[in-house]
C-alpha cells in the first residue's frame, strides 16, 4: 500500500513518517494544549468554495473558543503552489482545501499534518474509495473528505426521444449510440472529446481500473500508459478518428452554445454538471436526465470521479487538535453538511449527507427528475478507488499538450499517452523520487 | 492627416524599410506613389482593431445578463448592465468594492513611492560622479531585464522572514524600488536637467536638496509623471506578486479578488457575467487616471532653460 514520503526518505523511514510528521511540529502540540486552556484559539482556513465564510460563521456561533476565519482562495493548481510556497516559509493557514489528487504533492512537500490521531472514527462515514484518497491506503490521514465528484452520464431527453435513441449502459452502446446520433443527424454530435479536461480523462480511467501512481518499496510506479487507461484512450480515439464525436474542448463559448442549442446530446460529467449546465445551456433546462455512467462490461457497476477536494490540517498550524476538530464538524455534523449544500452547492463525501434532507430536492436544473440524488447516492457508492501521485500537475498539463494535439489531427491516442507516461516518470525522476522505469 | 502626415511617411518608410544603401537614390527620385503609405496605414488599423477589440467584447459583455452571455450574437449589446453592476455590488457585502479601493491603495501610493525613489536615484545618477556609479546602473539594468514574476517567490520567502508576509505592506515595499523607474529617471534627468543649471544654482549658494527639489524636479516632471503611470499601470494589473504575498481575500486587490471570483470550484454556476463587469469597471480608474495626467505631458521638456 503506498505511503508517500518526502523524496529522500528510504523505505524504512516512510513507515514513521507519521511520527517524523509529528516530531516536526512538535511544538504544535504543546502550543495547542495551551491555546485551548488559556483563551481562544483563532484558525485560519484557505478555501475556494462558495459560501464556505457562512458555513464557519454556524461553527464560530457555537464555539466561541475556536474562532475560524476563513480567508477566499481561487481554486486550482496555483492554489497547491501558493500553499507549498507558504509552507516552505512556515505561513501557511491551519487549514486549506484541497483537490483529492493534490494531496500526494501537498503531502510530500510536507505542507499536511497527519491527523489520524485527532479523527478517529471518522472513517466509516464515507464511501472507501474516497476515504482511501485522503489516507493513500495506509494509518495516516492527511485530510478529512469534504465533497466528492462520481462520475455520471447527462443527455438531453428530449433529443434522445426525438431521435429514438436508448440511453447507453455499457461503452460499446454508447459507441452506437454516438453513431447514430451522426447517421441521423449528421451536424449533431453525441458528446465531445475535451483535451482539456484531464481530471474527466482521470476519472474515466479509474472507472477502467487504472492506477495511475502506485508506491511500493521505496519506489514510485507510473502507471499511465496501463492496460485500463488504454482501453479507455484507445476508445475515445477511435471515436474522435471515426467522427462519431466531436473533438473540441470543454468550457468554451462554442461548448456552451452546442450544449444549449442541442448540438451536442450528451454530457459525461460529475454530480455538480447542473451547477455548469446552468450557466452553459440556461435555455435547455429540465430537458437534461442524469443516468449511471456506461460500464465497460454488461453487469459492472462501477464509476469514476471529477473533482471533489478534502479539509486538511497543515504542518504549520500551532493548533493541530482544534483545526482537527473544525474540520471534523464541517465534513461529518448533519447542520455543517446542510449548510455545505445549502450555501457552497457542495455534494457531500459523508456517505450520511448525501441522502440527507438537504438532498431530498433535486437541483432546480433538474427539476424533472425528482430523484436526481437518490440515484447519485447509489452511484457514489460504486466509485473507483483512485491512485493520484506527487507530480499530478506534470501528467495534466502532458495529457493537455498530447492529447490536445492528436485529438486535432484525429490520429489516434496511443503516442499521445505513451508520451504523458514518459513525461510523468521523467519529471518524478528529476524531482528526486526513485521511479520504477 | 492627409496633407501633413504621408510626406512624413514617404520620407520614414526608406529609413525603416529599405537598406541604408538604397535610401538616399530614393529619396532624390519623384515622389513615390501614395499606396506607401497604405500598408504601414493598414498594419496600424489592423494592429488597432487587435487592441480594441477585447476591450469591446468586455463592454459588450458586460452588458449581458447571465442568460444572454453565450446565447446571444457576441457583440449584440445585452440588457443586464446594471443588475451586473448590482450584484456585484452585492456579491459578499460588496467584496469588490474593497478589492477596488485595495488596488487604488497599492497602485497609487505603491506608484508614488517608486516615483519618488526613482526621481532621487535618477538624478543622483545623472548629476553626480561618484565611485561604482556605473556598476550599480548596470546592476539596475539587469534588474530590468528580470522578469518580474521570478522575484515574486524569492521577495515571499523575504518577507517572511521580516514576518510582513499578508499585510499591506508585504505588496507595497517590493514596488518602491523600480529599476525601470530608476532607468528612466536617469535619462529623464540627463536630458531635462542641464548641468549648468545645476551649476549656476551651486554659485548662487543654493544647496543640493534645493537645486533638487527646487530646479531638477519641475524640469523632470513630464518624466516622472510617466514613471508614475507606468508603475500605476504595472502594479494596477499585478497579479502574481499579491497573489503570493496574501492570504487574507479583505486585502486583494483587483486582480486577484475577480480570479477567486472567476474560480470557485465547479459546484455551483460559474460567475462569469460578475467577472466581466468587474474587469470592465477595473478599466474606468485606469482611462480616468490617464486622462487626467495627460496634460502633463504636453509640457516642453526642455521648455527654455539654457540656450546653446
Amino acid at each position: 500500500m503506498p505511503h508517500i514520503t518526502r523524496r529522500s526518505l528510504a523505505a524504512a523511514t516512510a513507515v514513521l513518517l507519521g511520527a517524523t510528521a509529528l516530531t516536526a511540529c512538535g511544538s504544535s502540540d504543546s502550543g495547542d494544549k495551551a491555546g485551548a486552556e488559556s483563551g481562544p484559539v483563532s484558525l485560519t482556513y484557505w478555501a475556494w468554495a462558495p459560501g464556505m465564510d457562512k458555513v464557519a460563521a454556524l461553527w464560530n456561533a457555537k464555539h466561541p473558543d475556536i474562532k475560524v476565519t476563513v480567508q477566499k482562495q481561487a481554486s486550482g493548481d496555483d492554489l497547491v503552489t501558493k500553499i507549498i510556497t507558504a509552507a516552505k516559509a512556515h505561513k501557511a493557514p491551519d487549514l486549506v482545501q484541497a483537490e483529492y489528487q493534490a494531496l500526494p504533492t501537498l503531502v510530500s512537500n510536507d505542507a499536511l499534518a497527519d491527523i489520524a490521531e485527532e479523527v478517529h472514527g471518522v472513517k466509516d462515514r464515507f464511501a472507501p474509495g474516497i476515504w482511501q484518497q485522503t489516507t493513500f491506503g495506509g494509518e495516516a490521514v492527511y485530510a478529512l473528505p469534504q465533497d466528492s465528484g462520481p462520475l455520471m452520464f447527462f443527455y438531453r431527453e428530449d433529443l434522445f426521444k426525438q431521435y429514438g435513441l436508448t440511453v447507453p449502459t455499457t461503452w460499446d452502446e454508447f459507441a452506437e449510440t454516438a453513431r447514430a446520433v451522426k447517421k441521423k443527424a449528421p451536424k449533431k454530435s453525441l458528446t465531445t472529446f475535451s483535451a482539456n479536461d484531464s481530471g474527466l480523462f482521470a476519472g474515466l480511467s479509474q472507472q477502467a481500473g487504472a492506477k495511475w501512481w502506485t508506491f511500493e518499496g521505496d519506489t514510485w510506479k507510473v502507471g499511465i500508459d496501463d492496460a485500463a487507461t488504454r482501453k479507455v484512450s484507445d476508445f475515445w480515439g477511435g471515436l474522435v478518428a471515426e467522427g462519431a464525436v466531436d473533438n473540441q474542448p470543454m468550457y468554451t463559448p462554442a461548448w456552451n452554445k452546442a450544449l444549449n442549442t442541442g448540438e451536442q446530446l450528451a454530457w459525461v460529467s460529475a454530480v455538480w454538471a447542473p451547477g455548469t449546465l446552468t450557466t452553459a445551456a440556461p435555455d435547455t433546462k429540465g430537458k437534461w436526465a442524469m443516468a449511471p455512467l456506461p460500464q465497460w462490461n454488461k453487469g459492472e457497476n462501477a464509476t469514476g470521479s471529477w473533482g471533489g477536494s478534502s479539509t486538511a490540517v497543515t504542518t504549520d498550524s500551532k493548533h493541530k487538535a482544534a483545526a482537527a476538530e473544525f474540520a471534523t464538524w464541517l465534513n461529518t455534523d448533519p447542520e455543517a453538511l446542510a449548510a455545505l449544500v445549502k450555501e457552497s452547492g457542495i455534494y457531500p463525501a459523508a456517505t450520511a449527507a448525501q441522502t440527507s434532507g438537504a438532498l431530498a430536492k433535486a437541483p432546480d436544473y433538474f427539476a424533472n427528475q425528482p430523484d436526481f440524488y437518490t440515484r447519485a447516492a447509489q452511484i457514489a457508492k460504486t466509485t473507483a478507488p483512485a491512485a493520484w501521485g506527487p507530480n499530478v500537475n506534470v501528467a495534466y498539463t502532458s495529457f493537455k499538450d498530447q492529447f490536445g494535439k492528436a485529438a486535432k489531427a484525429k490520429s489516434g491516442f496511443p503516442a499521445a499517452l505513451t508520451a504523458m507516461q514518459n513525461a510523468t516518470v521523467a519529471d518524478l525522476d528529476k524531482q528526486g523520487f526513485e521511479v520504477a522505469k | 492627416m492627409t496633407g501633413l502626415a504621408s510626406p512624413k511617411l514617404r520620407e520614414a518608410a526608406p529609413a525603416t524599410g529599405r537598406t541604408p544603401a538604397t535610401a538616399p537614390g530614393v529619396s532624390q527620385g519623384p515622389p513615390r506613389p501614395r499606396r506607401t503609405a497604405l500598408l504601414p496605414t493598414t498594419a496600424l488599423v489592423l494592429g488597432a482593431l487587435y487592441c480594441l477589440l477585447p476591450v469591446a467584447w468586455v463592454l459588450v459583455a458586460a452588458t449581458k445578463a447571465d442568460d444572454e452571455l453565450f446565447s446571444t450574437f457576441t457583440f449584440l449589446p445585452g440588457t443586464g448592465l446594471t443588475d451586473n453592476i448590482g450584484e456585484l455590488t452585492g456579491y459578499r457585502d460588496g467584496i469588490y468594492w474593497r478589492w477596488m479601493a485595495n488596488s487604488v491603495l497599492y497602485a497609487g501610493l505603491g506608484g508614488a513611492l517608486s516615483t519618488v525613489v526613482s526621481a532621487f536615484a535618477g538624478y543622483a545618477l545623472a548629476v553626480y560622479r561618484f565611485r561604482g556609479r556605473e556598476a550599480f546602473f548596470n546592476i539596475m539594468l539587469a534588474g530590468v531585464l528580470m522578469p518580474p514574476v521570478i522575484l515574486a517567490v524569492p521577495q515571499y520567502l523575504l518577507m517572511a522572514e521580516a514576518d510582513l508576509t499578508d499585510t499591506y505592506a508585504s505588496v507595497l515595499l517590493p514596488l518602491v524600488l523600480s529599476p525601470y523607474g530608476v532607468y528612466l529617471g536617469r535619462i529623464y534627468a540627463e536630458a531635462a536637467v542641464p548641468m549648468e543649471l545645476v551649476e549656476a544654482g551651486r554659485m548662487d549658494g543654493a544647496g543640493e536638496w534645493r537645486i533638487f527639489l527646487r530646479i531638477a524636479v519641475p524640469m523632470m516632471a513630464p518624466g516622472l509623471v510617466t514613471i508614475f503611470l507606468f508603475q500605476f499601470v504595472a502594479i494596477w494589473n499585478n497579479f502574481l506578486l499579491p497573489f503570493i504575498m496574501l492570504g487574507d481575500d479583505e486585502k486583494f486587490p483587483m486582480t486577484v479578488g475577480l480570479f477567486t471570483l472567476l474560480k470557485q470550484g465547479a459546484s455551483q454556476p460559474a460567475l462569469y457575467t460578475l467577472v466581466i463587469t468587474g474587469a470592465l469597471l477595473a478599466i474606468v480608474p485606469l482611462i480616468a487616471l490617464f486622462l487626467l495626467i495627460q496634460r502633463f505631458w504636453s509640457l516642453d521638456l526642455l521648455s527654455g532653460a539654457v540656450k546653446s
